[in-house]
């Protein structure tokens, strides 16, 4: 089987290994765990047909450190996990980040308890990596193939953070390779280890610890503080967000992922209803689309922020408004028994009736929403 | 130390003899070769005097230049004193973490495997930190070199015991010397490595002497060769000197080194073509 640029109904995890292998991405590793596994059986079975390599890791630790590898010869490569494995591979995220590596990492994570792993630098030291969340297959679909195209863009990570449904649901998709780099050429690969320097007194030496050949020790100001730097220009050029309703709303909900699929359904019946409820929805998570959050809550009585977890994207929230505009949470704790982040939350009427109570200024229940 | 696992022993086709000075200089002492180290950007380091990583190292890039790799070597470096050494290794590397390199080696030989990859890891960070990848690395028959120079500490954070301490050493945090009751017995990696399928060429040399430099600098030869010809997993293991670490005068360290880790990590080749030597 090959890539087909035909409409068809792909379950997501399936749908992103072709994009991603649309992109151009030859080199994947993991480490089986739900819901994540199956993105790597996908990777398996048709990286090989294309003059690649998916390597099965003894470890989450091996399955980045064998990306780390094939992106630093230039290669596009990818790892991923669900939020327990990406904690394994966070040493490396963060000593990748400041290698200057650019690698794809997905989180088919269980819930949205990972925001803050995913947007603080869930690391060591001073970092931040680009992080987008699709509400949808068909958005995942664009959003691996961009993930590829950013990280090359920035000799950055790319981190998408997906989920049980993302990788499970069944949509009709096509894969069409996007083409980024018309409108944004990519800078030549000429840092990436091909051997041919060697000898030359110019040979490079891709590393995260600032070692420069033929110098000692390490300059703070062209190594720690160009990667600040760059990651400031990143922060300005790549935030991404949907608005819907925002013109005339009363009140906002913020939502990213999949459970932003579902205010949306919640937020057309509350229209119905004839209450004026709009959404916004962050797509990069890092950079936060702080300013066009703020646009987008002007003249809103209330910012609801409904995300699966205790209450973890609200600080971004808060801190984008400042205290402008009264911030509630309406979402919660919320899973199947299994952990698998399937929860009642999930629910367009349930959404629907905490958004009405925070329209009205009523109270809105707090603990797991069962 | 026994030599006879090394079955073509210590002497013809040394590219460096060892020349008896009880005598005037002969012939072979005034021939003149280069002694300009191939590959190196610096003609310095800062390790410290009487440290045999710089001597192993000089071997590597030697072997390398010597079997014309030099544009297609990719060298995967660790974390360890010997790091401070990639500043003036002239040949493409990549840094990986500590404990890490051979999963790195690993991906980078599946996008470019015309290019010569190898790693260059401490025993600290090989056989504490990344021992299930290196074991990994050599069941899956990777076609990699990793190069372990093995010093019984972690040299780097100032003499601190690790995995192939050998009991009686004393480190800082077995002062009394390593006590198999409470800090267990050493690892004999190589010897772990060689039972393991995937692994083509196995060896553990040792530069306390001249006739262990040229020793260490044969098997180099011979592990790149086998991943030259696509044999699987290889692997050089050097004992290096620490004296630092070991706290004794640099003068000491190589007898130290023969007589205290050489008599526990056995010199000599494991296995060659796949086959174990002596098995
Ligand atoms: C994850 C992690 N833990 C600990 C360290 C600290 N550390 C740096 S070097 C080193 C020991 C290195 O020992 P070895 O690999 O034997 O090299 P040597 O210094 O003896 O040459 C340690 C523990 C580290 N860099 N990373
Ligand atoms: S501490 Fe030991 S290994 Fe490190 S440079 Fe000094 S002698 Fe070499
Ligand atoms: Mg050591």
């Amino acid at each position: 089987m090959t890539a087909s640029t035909e409409r068809r109904l792909m379950e997501g995890s399936e749908a992103i290994a072709e994009a991603a292998i649309a992109a151009g991405c030859r080199f994947f590793s993991g480490y089986p765990m739900t819901p994540f596994t199956e993105l790597l059986e996908h990777f398996a079975r048709r990286l090989p047909d294309e003059g690649g390599a998916c390597i099965n890791a003894e470890s989450e630790l091996e399955a980045i450190g064998q990306a780390w590898g094939a992106a630093a010869t230039g290669a596009r490569a990818a790892t991923g996990s669900t939020g327990q494995g990406l904690s394994l591979m966070q040493e490396s995220m963060s000593e990748i980040t400041r290698a200057e590596i650019p690698i794809v990492v997905f989180n088919m994570a269980r819930g949205q308890g990972d925001y803050y792993q995913a947007t603080r630098g869930g690391g060591h030291g001073d970092y931040r990596h680009i992080v987008l969340a699709p509400e949808s297959v068909g958005e995942a679909v664009r959003i691996t193939q961009e993930a590829f195209h950013l990280a090359d863009r920035w000799r950055h990570p790319v981190l998408i953070y997906g989920d049980y449904l993302i990788a499970h649901t069944a949509e009709a998709v096509s894969i069409e390779p996007i083409d980024f780099a018309t409108k944004d050429p990519l800078p030549p690969k000429d840092w990436a280890v091909d051997g041919r320097l060697g000898g030359t007194g110019r040979s490079r030496n891709v590393n995260p610890i600032g070692m420069e050949k033929g110098s000692k020790g390490i300059d703070p100001n062209r190594f720690w503080q160009a990667l600040s730097d760059k990651e400031d220009r990143i922060a300005a050029a790549e935030q991404r967000w949907e608005a819907i309703g925002t013109e005339d709303a009363e009140l906002l909900i913020v939502a990213f992922g999949t459970l932003a699929r579902f205010a949306r359904a919640a937020i057309r019946d509350l229209r119905a209803e004839g209450l004026r409820v709009g959404l916004f929805r962050p797509i990069s998570l890092w950079p936060f689309p702080s300013e066009a959050l703020v646009r987008a809550a002007a003249g809103c009585r209330r910012v609801a922020c409904l995300e699966q977890n205790a209450g973890q994207m609200i600080d971004d929230v808060r801190l984008a408004l400042l205290g402008s505009v009264p911030v509630v949470p309406i979402g919660g704790i919320s899973t199947d028994p299994a952990g698998f982040g399937i929860g009642a939350l999930l629910d367009a009427e349930r959404i629907a009736g905490r958004a009405r109570d925070a329209y009205h200024g009523r109270e809105v229940p707090r603990g797991v929403v069962a | 130390m026994s030599g006879d696992r090394d079955a073509e022993g210590v002497g013809a086709g040394d590219p460096l003899r060892v020349v008896p000075t009880d005598a005037p200089p002969s012939g072979a002492c005034r021939r003149k070769g280069s002694f300009t180290p191939s590959l190196t950007l610096m003609g310095e380091h800062d390790l410290c005097p009487g440290c045999g990583e710089p001597l192993a190292l000089r071997q590597i890039l030697d072997s390398i230049e010597a079997l014309g790799q030099a544009q297609r070597a990719i060298g995967v470096v660790g974390i360890g004193c010997y790091t401070a050494l990639t500043s003036l290794m002239d040949v493409d590397l990549i840094q990986a973490l500590h404990g890490r390199a051979p999963s790195v080696a690993t991906g980078a030989k599946r996008m470019r495997p015309e290019c010569l990859l190898f790693t260059l890891q401490g025993d600290g960070d090989m056989v504490n930190e990344g021992l299930q990848e290196v074991i990994h690395t050599a069941a899956r028959g990777e076609n990699v070199t990793c190069i372990l120079l093995n010093n019984g500490v972690f040299g780097e954070t100032g003499g601190h015991m690790t995995a192939t301490t050998v009991l009686g050493q004393r480190t800082k945090n077995s002062i009394e010397g390593r006590d198999a009751r409470l800090h267990g017995h050493p690892i004999l990696i190589g010897d772990l490595l060689a039972r393991l399928d995937g692994t083509a060429y196995v060896a553990r040399a040792s530069v306390h002497d001249a006739a262990g430099v040229a020793r260490t600098r044969r098997f180099l030869d011979r592990a790149f060769t086998s991943q030259l010809k696509g044999q699987g997993f290889s692997f050089v293991e050097i004992l290096t000197m620490c004296p630092t670490g070991w706290f004794i005068p640099t003068a000491e360290g190589p007898g130290y080194l023969d007589r205290e880790l050489g008599a526990v990590h056995e010199v000599g080749e494991l296995k060659k073509d796949g086959v174990l030597v002596g098995g």
